[in-house]
């Protein structure tokens, strides 16, 4: 009972918070019902048992990447009002699409429900003694190891890829020249100069 | 799972969560900070019907795959903020209606 009223609860605030996302005026408002999604598809995830998943869907989502959308649309000057210009003419085919989409789901899922679709066996069955990240735990270091280490180098590619594309050399700041601190000497930099009484130092 | 809640209503779930993206995408032709979130709205549904699936079979590698759908979906998110904002640099908007004019 309780199980239905916190399932009820969290999909239907995770579809309205969804829709305001993609319909709110205001950019910084979309991230933030953005981030209520998040929590609220993380509250679906531990009600099915999966918690590893749903720690990872609030550090990552709410924690990285909505505060990194959030930096972005308040870094950049945005005339946001006119940017919804088009959203009347681009409504009707829309969500005529999107209809035809969730049509297309529900079907797939009524004829998968039928049960005329054979599974294969299972790969990985779980054990209701082992805890939920212990057990993906010595899955993921153990059957996907190099997978895990691929999705590692993905991170690294991307991380190094928005650094190289965001980077750019700023015209009239100094830098620090080791190298050329190094190689100055006193005699170079200093000599003793010994001026008419009343005349001062040209430099 | 327990109770009367089983997997068809968690599919149903990202199966709308899923439509929203793409409607997202629909909607918001002009503003690609939307369009990235629309994305990350269709991963969400995705990584919801890979766990769905992974408890109702009691198998446990749809939620290792969820994983992985998480950290290219990071990646991918950093990546597309990055072009979005080499793009406002450089145009002063963000409306993605003539990107086909960006080249090279």
């Amino acid at each position: 009972m309780i199980q239905a009223f916190a399932f009820y609860l969290f999909a239907i605030v995770v579809i309205v918070s969804a829709a305001m996302t993609i319909s709110s005026r205001n950019p910084v408002h979309s991230v933030m019902w953005l981030i209520l999604a998040f929590f609220n598809a993380a509250g679906l995830m531990v009600l099915v048992g999966a918690e590893f998943i749903a720690m990872l869907l609030v550090i990552v989502y709410v924690g990285a990447v909505a505060v990194l959308f959030l930096f972005v649309v308040m870094m950049l000057d945005i005339d946001f009002t006119e940017m919804r210009a088009g959203i009347a003419r681009y409504f009707g085919i829309g969500l005529a699409l999107a209809v035809a989409l969730a049509a297309e789901v529900m079907v797939a899922i009524g004829a998968w429900s039928a049960g005329s679709i054979n599974l294969s066996r299972r790969v990985a069955p779980t054990d209701a003694a082992v805890p939920n990240i212990q057990a993906m735990g010595e899955l993921l270091y153990t059957r996907y190891l190099f997978v895990f280490e691929g999705a590692g180098l993905v991170l690294l590619v991307a991380m190094i890829g928005a650094i190289v594309l965001t980077h750019r050399e700023r015209g009239g700041t100094r830098y620090q020249n080791i190298a050329r601190q190094n190689q100055r000497r006193p005699q170079d930099a200093t000599r003793n100069t010994q001026p008419a009484i009343g005349q001062g130092v040209e430099l | 799972m327990n109770g009367s809640i089983g997997l068809i209503h968690y599919l149903i779930v990202a199966a709308i969560l899923f439509t929203m993206g793409v409607l997202g995408i629909f909607l918001n032709r002009k503003n690609l900070i939307v369009i990235l979130m629309a994305i990350e709205l269709i991963l969400l549904a995705v990584n919801i019907n890979l766990v769905a699936f992974s408890a109702a079979l009691h198998d446990l590698v749809g939620q290792v795959f969820a994983m992985f759908v998480l950290t290219v979906a990071a990646g991918e998110a950093a990546i597309g903020l990055a072009i979005l904002v080499i793009y406002f640099r450089g145009r002063g908007t963000i409306a993605v209606d003539d990107v086909n004019r960006m080249k090279g």
